[in-house]
């Protein structure tokens, strides 16, 4: 166990005037023990970073230091780290066991060591019964367990996910993610794991790395990161419906975005006046779709009410009370917080 | 359309008995002339039917004979030479294929694209080509009549590397990174994950590479002078003596079968194999 420390983290392709640079100076400071998630869409660079970490990619600049130990130089075997990957990377010849016990055999850790370590694992994973069966031979969910008892084994400092989740299927996802919970509960390793999911990103995190185009927009724990995004880019990422962002927004000054969830929206009888466009029915709330009439915009606005309380139609007017004390002011021009 | 799939089954049947017979027929007679004495088959209409000779003619080829128009070594000590230069060129070619594919795919170094088109352009060199040169160098080396000489030249091989490289590329990069993080090097790697993964392709290569190290013709032709190095198929063509003489054709027959035999019992044995590795996707 360790901490993780990224100093001004760099990643560029290329040399010269031509390089392409994918990751802005990431700076992270993480404790020992801690679940850390890095979020972001696809191509934002989250993944890259992980893999500098890993050592499957050269650092082009600044510092990554596992445990008080610069590991830049540092060959993946020799960082003390352990990857799960998302297509979960078994050797599909050998058997789980041998799949689990390759990295230790190679270390030349004694025979009957190596065994008990696997079993231990196995244990933990409940995958007893399969260690002398082939990969092929079982469901996705198993092999992904397998992938991780492979970590598990190395008995590392850190431990590092890419998008583990993403290849298994809706019931199996939030299972697992419990699984990962429940292991590093147990287990307590720094874990630093990569999803483009906000539920898995919000659910697994104790802290998180909200990153955009290479660059680390907010790193917080998901409270902070959901009640105080940092930027506009933030609040419309994480959240599900995404936090309304108002460029013209009534009470608004000009050259700044007013933010509000929709769940922070109530109907009321005064407040902003909204036209309904669709109304969904998601079971316990209900969606409502509309166009802000009043300020000087039309802009869109989704108010998240209880299932119960009011049944708006569309061309409705309503009218809806913005709760003060949520209300997010961001600078339009940089997309920061203000 | 039940009539017409049947009409359909039955032509289709009868052109596959028939493409059957043409290749079969020869291979028939020279059974039926192998088990004849020379006499026999030069009869007018030769016999059609197996004939009562059958031991004496294929102990005669095995062991050898006294006397005759060509050549008269005895064919077992051929074999032995075919299916010991059949090996090694097999395991040769698997061998160093199997290791360039590997440089290939997994390694930068200088000139690596001048490599790979060097490799790519032998494959328009084939043995006839270049047979004077390779002559030259084998004979100044002192290697004729010497399994090295029977064997050396053949070994290096494009197509196999090509079709490594081919089966390399679909490993998963994630599988090379897993490795990498489990502390194998690059031969570990090579030894604990490529090869056995490229299982079924070597038996797929070592089928075709068996039969064509078995029936090298005219490179033995040139590389071997004494009996006791003739592969089986060079000893076929020693037997017939050119001109008049009078050949022992149910010996030069019982020779084409024994010479028949090596490669289609490898193609027998290693059948699931050989379409397993042509087809197979197991990664």
């Amino acid at each position: 166990m360790a901490s993780l420390s990224l100093r001004n983290v760099i990643k560029r392709y290329g040399h010269g005037p031509k390089a392409n640079q994918v990751i802005h100076g990431v700076n992270a400071e993480i404790q020992d023990g801690e679940f850390i998630v890095i979020v972001g869409p696809s191509g934002c660079g989250k993944s890259t970073l992980l893999r500098m970490v890993a050592g499957l990619e050269e650092i082009s600049g600044g510092e990554i230091d596992i445990g008080g130990r610069v590991v830049n130089d540092l060959e993946p075997a020799q960082r003390d780290i352990a990857m799960v990957f998302q297509n979960y990377a078994l050797y599909p010849h050998m058997t789980n066991f041998e799949n689990m016990a390759y990295g230790l055999k190679i270390a030349k850790v004694p025979k009957d060591e190596i065994r008990a370590r696997v079993d231990k694992a196995a244990k933990i994973l409940e995958l007893g019964h399969l260690l002398e069966r082939k990969p092929r031979e079982l469901s996705g969910g198993q092999r992904q367990r397998v992938a991780m008892g492979r970590a598990i084994v190395r008995q590392p400092q850190v431990f590092l996910f890419d998008e583990p989740l993403s290849n298994l299927d809706a019931k199996l996802r939030a299972q697992t993610r419990l699984e990962i919970q429940k292991l590093h509960r147990e287990l307590g390793i720094t874990s630093l794991f990569v999803t483009h999911d906000q539920v898995e990103a919000m659910t697994l995190a104790q802290r998180m790395i909200v990153m955009n185009g290479g660059v680390m927009e907010q790193f917080g724990t998901p409270e902070e990161v959901y009640h105080t995004p940092a930027s506009t880019f933030v609040a419309s990422f994480i959240g599900s419906p995404p936090m309304n962002l108002l460029k013209n927004a009534p009470g608004g000054r000009q050259g700044t975005v007013l933010g509000i969830r929709p769940e922070h929206l109530d109907i009321a009888d005064t407040g902003w006046e909204l036209r309904v466009e669709t109304v969904e029915l998601l079971g316990a709330e209900r969606l409502v779709y509309g166009r802000l009439q009043s300020g000087n915009g039309d802009e869109g606005v989704i108010v998240r009410i209880e299932e119960g309380a009011h049944h708006p139609q569309p061309d409705q007017i309503l009218r809806v009370a913005p709760r003060e004390s949520r209300l997010h002011w961001f600078d339009a021009a940089s997309g920061k917080r203000l | 359309m039940v009539e017409r799939s049947l009409t359909r089954g039955l032509l289709a049947h009868f052109i596959m008995v028939l493409g059957v017979a043409i290749v079969a027929f020869p291979l028939y007679l020279a059974f039926v002339a192998s088990t004849h004495t020379a006499q026999e088959i030069v009869q007018a209409p030769m016999p059609l039917l197996p004939g009562g000779h059958f031991w004496e003619t294929y102990s005669a080829a095995l062991f050898g004979r006294d006397q005759g128009a060509g050549s008269t070594a005895p064919v077992a000590r051929m074999m032995w030479v075919s299916f010991v230069s059949a090996m090694v060129i097999t395991f040769g070619k698997i061998a160093i294929s199997l290791m360039s594919a590997f440089a290939i795919v997994y390694f930068r170094f200088p000139f690596k694209g001048l490599c790979f088109w060097l490799i790519f352009v032998t494959l328009m060199l084939p043995v006839e080509v270049r047979i004077g040169p390779t002559y030259q160098v084998v004979s100044d080396l002192g290697m004729l009549n010497s399994y090295a000489g029977l064997t050396v030249p053949l070994i290096a091989s494009a197509t196999a590397t090509f079709l490594f490289r081919q089966f390399f590329l679909t490993v998963p990069d994630e599988l090379v990174e897993a490795a990498r993080i489990d502390g194998a090097g690059p031969l570990r790697f090579f030894k604990d994950v490529l090869v056995p993964l490229s299982r079924t392709s070597i038996a797929a290569l070592f089928v075709i590479q068996f039969i064509y190290g078995w029936n090298q013709y005219l490179w033995p032709l040139l590389a071997t002078t004494s009996e006791d190095m003739y592969p089986v198929v060079i000893g076929i063509k020693r037997m017939i003596a050119g001109g008049d003489g009078q050949n022992e054709w149910n010996i030069v027959m019982a020779t084409a079968i024994l010479a028949m035999l090596p490669p289609a019992f490898v193609v027998i044995l290693m059948q699931k194999w050989f379409v397993k590795g042509l087809v197979d996707t197991e990664k």
